[in-house]
């Protein structure tokens, strides 16, 4: 059994436990982050590297930190949160890391190249290949779901659109 | 990959996927409900990844492209309705909308 598996398991487990037993939205975010760095270690370690970038650019990137934006904007937070609260999702990245350090600089067969291993891990090419190959039409109706995604949001989130627009709690 | 890695990868996912499920019933708060959605999104995504390494194909890693794409747009939506709400609700309570709001 992979190590490097068993250890990001461990932490994307930990991790999203904590996100539901969480007080405050904001330290939800913050353990959610790690869950998902976690999980980007584990698709790492199964060989999926493109993946594992877009789960840390899209899903850690951009969609946590719209996240961020929109409980900050609530204003029902109170303050930033101190030291304490982020001592926990601290400690588990540095796991992570330390993780992917050792298999990065120590034992670099543990994160198994793409083209090798049985069977072969996927290279970012053949990923896009069947993107825009046998499955172009699936990302035309997902170029829909986002426009239609962004008319809704535009629409919803307009300022006449309901009592509330830009304040908040005073 | 190894039988015992698919084993783990996959039940990593079904776990990943209950505490979502788990979280989503028991909190009641708006936001934590669509934190919950994501973690149950990123669990499916991560079976696609497994099942694709599995079979050293690339079609699990362009459903997982598919699945960003839905969760990009669900969050969207889903965030503006939650700004939409914040004026209105005392403390985004899926339950205080039930009864009909503040």
């Amino acid at each position: 059994m992979s190590a490097l598996l068993a250890i990001a398991a461990f932490v994307a487990v930990a991790s999203t436990t904590a996100v539901v037993l969480q007080r405050r939205a904001v330290h939800a975010l913050l353990y959610l982050i790690v869950s998902f760095f976690a999980l980007a270690v584990a698709m790492l370690a199964l060989g999926a590297a493109f993946a594992a970038a877009l789960e840390v650019v899209v899903y850690a990137g951009a969609i946590l930190v719209l996240f961020v934006f929109v409980v900050m904007m609530i204003g029902a937070e109170g303050p930033i949160p101190g030291p304490r609260a982020w001592i926990g999702p601290v400690c588990l990245s540095i796991v992570l890391l330390g993780e992917l350090a050792y298999a990065f600089l120590v034992e670099p067969g543990l994160l198994a190249p793409a083209g090798s291993g049985t069977p072969p891990a996927v290279r970012p090419k053949e990923v896009g290949m069947a993107l825009f190959g046998p499955y172009a039409i699936c990302v035309e109706i997902a170029a829909f779901l986002l426009l239609s995604g962004l008319v809704g949001a535009y629409r919803i989130g307009r300022r006449d659109a309901g009592s509330r627009a830009g304040g908040g709690k005073p | 990959m190894s039988a015992q890695d698919l084993q783990l990868a996959l039940a990593l996912a079904a776990v990943l996927f209950v505490i979502g499920l788990a979280g989503m019933i028991a909190r009641r708060s708006l936001v934590f409900m669509l934190l919950c959605t994501e973690i149950m999104l990123n669990a499916a995504g991560f079976a696609f990844i497994i099942a694709g390494a599995r079979w050293g194909r690339p079609e699990g890693q362009a459903m997982f492209i598919f699945l960003l794409v839905t969760a990009a747009a669900e969050v969207a939506v889903g965030l503006a309705l939650i700004l939409a709400l914040s004026g209105r609700l005392k403390d985004l309570d899926a339950d205080e909308i039930r009864s009909g709001g503040a």
